[in-house]
């Protein structure tokens, strides 16, 4: 995909027609040789459409996805440009979100006993945790919200209706780019040098976006018909953060209550990527129970989305 | 030729009226409902609150050709339009396209506010179907057609309504599915951009495209379709050359007849102080009512019973509506002072309303004849769409359109007086 750091500079440049990315061989061999969904977002070519009443349960349509993902990053492109617009301090607030609330909580729950890891400064501990954080809190807001807003075109054109939510989530990545390196600086601040576990880091990343997708699209499902969704949202969130090892350490929890306190994925991301970070002992049991339950809500969100997605044009 | 691009079979679309009436729908609502009957199915069928917008639609359409959708208000176009561009499901049916797929149901889909024309030609065109190599191959066309020039990186906020369609339709115009679906995206812009899309869409269409075009505009119609299909409350009624089907279209459905007789008072609408006996449209010279000239004065003869005592004054009053159902102008017998002030007698009184010529606009009008009373008001008979009549501009040089040819807006077209002169000889700032 993009080098990190220049997405926006490329996301930009490719939308304005400067970059021709070149096709890998595997994608190549994935896509466009495939006469069936055809190259690019053009997924009809030489197909037969077939338009029929669908019941009960369809597949997840995530070749689909894949084929017009030319459209997916036109979708990212739009909420960037559109996000920062008529703002004074930019994309600046990627890095100010976790990094004021890092301050906040360190001026307050830093202060108790216990709270955080005997042997970090607790800034620290905190900020590696609100930054994974605020990817999956932002998504997950992002993403439930993305069909309503996005009325006008649901309306009015076709495609699948997936690349909303998925756009919304892709979208926050770079601003999540942007605080990682806000990150770095306050790691080094600190002293922190991270050992070769950060490799772990994306795969740690692809596991936050993976329950911030399947939190938000079912979330953005039910919104298209209760707008409940829209009040419920941020107390989800800020119940959801309290629920995971963000601003305390999960060895508060109870051994006995860890595979369940893990059924909560962001559990797993959080924890995994302090470790990744600043090191320690790798939590093992927490990121495997956490990876499989954020697969588990995205296979779920899924599923129901398709099952729901052919009524969105008519109760929107 | 030959080759099939569209077949449907027996598409019907079936909406909840009550889902329709409160579209954003509870969850305390769903929870409670699945609380205190836990055993209904959702969705079952015992809410009797339906309604169809299409049934039993049925037809095929061979490669290359252009085929109009018309029919009034509510009849089910849009519906069958959303349905072939997948935007939403047949309840009933089936449907296969043959081909690359675009459709056209609004004018500047997905077009951000905040973005600039240069940035949303780019998204506008993604949503569309369009890949961005060919967006971007097309871009100097798109830019040109549009007619936007400098404001091309001006937030599209900021352009007037005008630019904006112009815009949308130029992103529009250089998609190049095989099948194409548009929706009265014409009844937008000005007169001389319409002209240019209608020559684009001819262009389309002996492309060897395959398009499906629904609109309001039986001249537009005629002109880009060499077929139409005429729905009618979700039902096709007729399927067959353009020209018959405008005019079974123009014919059909309530109050196409320019009179209307009632022999016997007991079926008459109305009750004793006004029934109605006729209402007729006579144009000046007494022609026929399917086509009136624009230039010719018409009346409109009402004639109703009253067993009125003489201090209930009945009164008739005409309401005129255009085909899109926009109310053009109501009139009332009061204008009749001498017989306001009158003093009334029972039997059957004659109401004529003198229409000027060159003051309704082309198209199709529809009158609803009405007898009441005031102080306080009482409406004693309706006839709605009582009588219809279709006016007819020949563009002959001494109407009001002279000899302008093309589109000419306005739900009247009255002949005003004008005078012009000359005021000076000079021309500012030359002298």
């Amino acid at each position: 995909m993009v080098p990190v750091g220049r997405g926006w500079l490329f996301l930009r440049r490719w939308a304005a027609g400067r970059v021709y990315p070149k096709r890998s061989q595997f994608s190549r061999m994935l896509l466009s040789e495939n006469p069936k969904t055809g190259s690019g977002s053009g997924a009809w070519d030489g197909q037969v459409v077939v338009l029929e009443p669908h019941h009960g349960w369809r597949q997840l349509g995530l070749r689909e996805v894949w084929a017009h993902r030319e459209l997916l990053y036109f979708f990212i492109w739009r909420d960037l440009k559109v996000r920062y617009k008529q703002t004074a301090f930019g994309a600046a607030w990627a890095v100010l979100q976790p990094l004021l609330l890092m301050l906040v909580f360190s001026a307050t729950l830093g202060q108790l006993h216990n709270v955080g890891p005997s042997n970090l400064p607790y800034p620290l501990f905190v900020f590696a945790g609100l930054v994974p954080w605020t990817l999956f809190a932002s998504s997950l807001a992002g993403a439930s919200n993305s069909l309503v807003s996005g009325e006008a075109i649901i309306t009015k054109v076709y495609f699948p209706r997936l690349l909303l939510p998925f756009a919304s989530v892709g979208s926050f990545l770079l601003d999540f780019l942007i605080s990682l390196g806000a990150l770095a600086v306050v790691m080094l601040y600190f002293g922190a040098v991270p050992s070769l576990a950060i490799l772990w880091l994306p795969a740690l990343t692809l596991m936050a976006l993976i329950t911030a997708l399947g939190v938000g699209t079912f979330l953005a499902a039910v919104n298209v018909r209760y707008r409940d969704v829209k009040y419920v949202v941020p107390f989800l969130v800020q119940l959801w953060m309290f629920a995971s090892p963000v601003v305390y350490t999960s060895t508060l929890i109870p051994d006995r209550w860890r595979t369940v306190f893990a059924l909560n994925p962001m559990t797993g991301v959080v924890e995994g990527f302090r470790w990744a970070l600043i090191g320690g002992q790798r939590p093992d049991d927490l990121i495997i129970v956490s990876a499989v339950a954020s697969l588990l809500v995205l296979l779920g969100a899924l599923i129901y989305f398709r099952r729901v997605e052919r009524t969105f044009a008519d109760v929107i | 030729m030959g080759e099939i691009a569209i077949s449907a079979t027996g598409l019907a679309k079936r909406y909840r009226i009550g889902v329709r009436r409160d579209p954003y729908g509870r969850l305390s609502e769903t929870l409670w409902n699945a609380v205190t009957n836990p055993l209904r199915r959702r969705g079952s069928k015992d809410r009797g609150d339906d309604f169809w917008a299409l049934r039993d639609v049925s037809f095929e359409v061979p490669r290359g050709s252009v085929v109009g959708i018309i029919g009034r208000n509510g009849a089910g176009k849009s519906t069958l339009l959303k349905i072939l561009s997948r935007i939403t499901e047949p309840t009933l049916g089936r449907a296969e396209l043959h081909g690359r797929v675009g459709s056209l149901l609004e004018v500047g889909t997905g077009f951000h506010q905040e973005l600039t024309g240069r940035e949303n030609i780019l998204l506008s065109g993604a949503i569309l179907g369009m890949k961005r190599s060919e967006i971007l191959r097309k871009f100097d066309e798109i830019v040109a057609f549009a007619d936007i020039g400098q404001f091309l990186d001006t937030p599209v906020k900021r352009y007037s309504s005008g630019m904006k369609v112009r815009l949308g339709f130029a992103v529009a115009a250089f998609l190049e599915p095989e099948i194409l679906f548009i929706d009265e995206v014409l009844a937008v812009g000005d007169a001389e951009f319409q002209k240019k899309c209608l020559g684009k869409m001819s262009e389309i269409g002996k492309g060897g495209r395959t398009v499906i075009f629904v609109s309001h505009s039986m001249p537009a119609i005629q002109r880009l379709c060499d077929r139409a299909i005429l729905l009618d409350h979700g039902r096709t009624v007729v399927d067959g050359l353009t020209h018959e089907v405008v005019r079974r279209y123009l014919e059909s459905g309530p109050g196409q007849t320019g009179s209307r007789e009632w022999t016997d008072p007991a079926n008459a609408p109305g009750d004793d102080v006004a029934r109605l006996k006729s209402v007729r449209v006579v144009p000046s010279g007494g022609g026929p009512t399917e086509e009136i000239d624009i230039r010719l004065p018409i009346d409109i003869e009402v004639e109703y019973w009253t067993k009125a005592p003489g201090d209930l004054r009945p009164s008739v009053n005409l309401h005129f509506y255009n085909d899109e159902g926009v109310c053009l102008f109501i009139n009332n017998d009061w204008n009749d002072r001498d017989w306001w002030n009158a003093s009334r007698r029972p039997g059957v009184v004659r109401a004529v309303c003198h229409i000027p010529g060159n003051f309704l606009a082309e198209g199709r009008v529809v009158v609803t004849a009405v007898a009441s009373t005031y102080n306080p008001t009482i409406v004693h008979a309706v006839e709605p769409e009582a009588v219809a009549f279709v006016i007819v501009d020949r563009s002959e040089g001494d109407g009001v359109r002279g000899v302008f040819t093309n589109e000419f807006p306005g739900v009247v077209r009255p002949m005003l007086g004008w005078r012009v002169e000359q005021v000076s000889e000079t021309v500012a700032g030359r002298g």
